[in-house]
């Protein structure tokens, strides 16, 4: 659906949105709710009960035929041969240079299906390149316009999205997904999501988000679940460290100094793949720059841009930060030098012209309890 | 629905004269566009400011907001309360929620600012 009227893009939602009352932004292109009945309200509901968030605008590819995992180990720095049926894993796009084009999720449907969920503001970016790496023996599809997408998140969800359908949920694991019903709907149930809490991400046909959400809405409230914003979203990854692209990783970063080499796999069922050349010699020896989580120590908030000085010198700026609204403080996450990263390191931030000190914090910022 | 005993600025500031004296603050449609205030700066006891100038800071969780002076005046009194509490200023920004108190020093700057039916047009062209 291409967009040259220049106007915002809507989702399934965008109506249900604005009858709740959402403040809505223009977001990558998208007609979007930033926040309901607050950002810290909907933040805490999150983290304690559920709340519901509309992903629509994010991207999905398919790529299917016997080419598809040579093709997908090729183009992802992730093991794909690892995947069984019904799995998942976080992963991103390489180019030469270790940097990455996105990060993605990779779900493995059978070993000739799979379907890659990519960055709404990078949907066009991705098919493009995706296609120019000349996929062999499979086809790339964007099915992003043939699916919307809900995120339930928060300790409740389960018992939430459990009375909407038979399919044992309990038995659903961390990074699986399955196909299910959910209030008559055929849907993909993905357990993951982009806040730290455990949650489901439900792929379903856009005729059926609306109905869908609503349904959800009614059963939750009992649970106390709430719409919540893309305002909330981005401070609760923020607190459970999980990267942005566009903020603390882009073209110019790669993928082993934003922190990520846990998803370059080295592995030889891997293989070789674009970017290896540079990230495997990063992984093994370390890179001279490193993603850092760090905490203000003295008065203000760190966002996003202002000035980092490490050790006195100016080390870039501010890639992500925010006052956390579950940790009561201000948190973010900037690149220092290799010789600045140890937990504990004081560092400044240039806050609109004042130097305030900050520092450096083991990461995850939040995990939840098991 | 604006106090009516308040001047109104265009930044969406209110003033509250009291005699040769005036209460600042912000106004109930500043706090609904900043979202959930986390933190405030406000200026120095005694300080002189300008009509139009920035004596402040007001953060939400997303924005940075500077808060400007409606007169000119030196600065009696610092709601400190207010700035260890920030996010009453959702809660009552017309009342619990004032800023700082003035001495003004030019009481005729007061008939250049909005009275309370004018802010309310102000805003609700503002909101289209």
């Amino acid at each position: 659906m291409a967009n040259t009227s220049g106007t915002l893009r809507k989702t399934a939602l965008n109506a249900a949105h604005r009858a709740l009352g959402a403040k809505m932004v223009p977001f990558g292109g998208w007609d979007m709710p930033v926040e309901y009945s607050g950002l810290i309200a909907e933040h805490l509901r999150v983290r304690q009960q559920a709340g519901l968030f509309d992903v629509s605008h994010m991207g999905e590819f398919e790529v299917v035929g016997p080419g598809a995992l040579a093709f997908l180990q090729r183009v992802t720095c992730n093991n794909v041969a690892k995947l069984s049926d019904g799995q998942a894993q976080y992963s991103a796009l390489p180019m030469p240079s270790g940097a990455p084009v996105d990060d993605v999720i990779v779900l493995r449907r059978s070993g000739e299906h799979y379907l890659l969920v990519v960055n709404a503001s990078n949907i066009e970016k991705d098919f493009d390149w995706l296609s120019a790496q000349a996929p062999q023996g499979c086809e790339l599809r964007n099915l992003s316009d043939d699916y919307a997408l809900l995120a339930l998140q928060g300790p409740k969800s389960q018992s939430i999205l459990q009375r909407l359908t038979r399919f044992d949920l309990p038995g659903l694991k961390y990074y699986h997904f399955a196909e299910a019903e959910v209030d008559g709907h055929s849907v993909l149930v993905s357990r993951t999501g982009y806040t730290g809490e455990d949650g489901f991400e439900v792929f379903v046909a856009p005729g059926g988000a609306e109905a869908l959400w609503n349904s959800l809405l009614e059963t939750g409230r009992e649970d106390g679940l709430l719409p919540a914003g893309l305002g909330a979203r981005d401070t609760l990854r923020l607190e459970a460290r999980m990267c942005l692209y566009g903020n603390d990783m882009d073209e110019s970063t790669s993928l082993v100094e934003a922190g990520l080499g846990w998803i370059v796999s080295l592995d030889e069922a891997k293989g070789d793949f674009i970017g290896k050349r540079v990230l495997e010699p990063q992984k093994k020896s370390g890179t001279s720059r490193k993603l850092a989580g760090f905490e203000v120590v003295g008065r203000g908030i760190a966002r996003h841009g202002y000035p980092v000085y490490a050790g006195g010198d100016p080390s870039g700026s501010v890639t992500s930060g925010s006052f956390a609204p579950f940790l009561q403080k201000s948190i973010g996450l900037c690149y220092l030098p290799t010789s600045q990263l140890a937990v504990g390191t004081e560092f400044e931030v240039d806050i609109r012209g004042r130097r305030v000190a900050a520092r450096v914090v083991p990461t995850p910022f939040y995990k939840r309890s098991q | 629905m604006y106090p009516q005993d308040c001047r109104y600025t265009k930044d969406h500031e209110w003033v509250r004269v009291q005699g040769d004296q005036g209460t600042v603050g912000i106004t109930d449609y500043a706090q609904k566009q900043l979202g959930d205030v986390v933190y405030l700066e406000l200026p120095e006891l005694g300080r002189s400011l300008k009509a139009h100038e920035t004596f402040g800071t007001v953060e939400s969780v997303k924005a940075v907001s500077e808060l400007f002076a409606p007169v000119s005046g030196q600065v009696l009194e610092v709601n400190s309360a207010l700035l260890a509490k920030p996010e009453r200023i959702n809660g009552d920004p017309h009342g619990e929620a004032w800023m700082i108190r003035v001495r003004l020093a030019d009481p005729s700057q007061l008939a250049g600012l909005m009275d309370a039916a004018a802010y309310q047009a102000y805003v609700d062209s503002e909101a289209k």
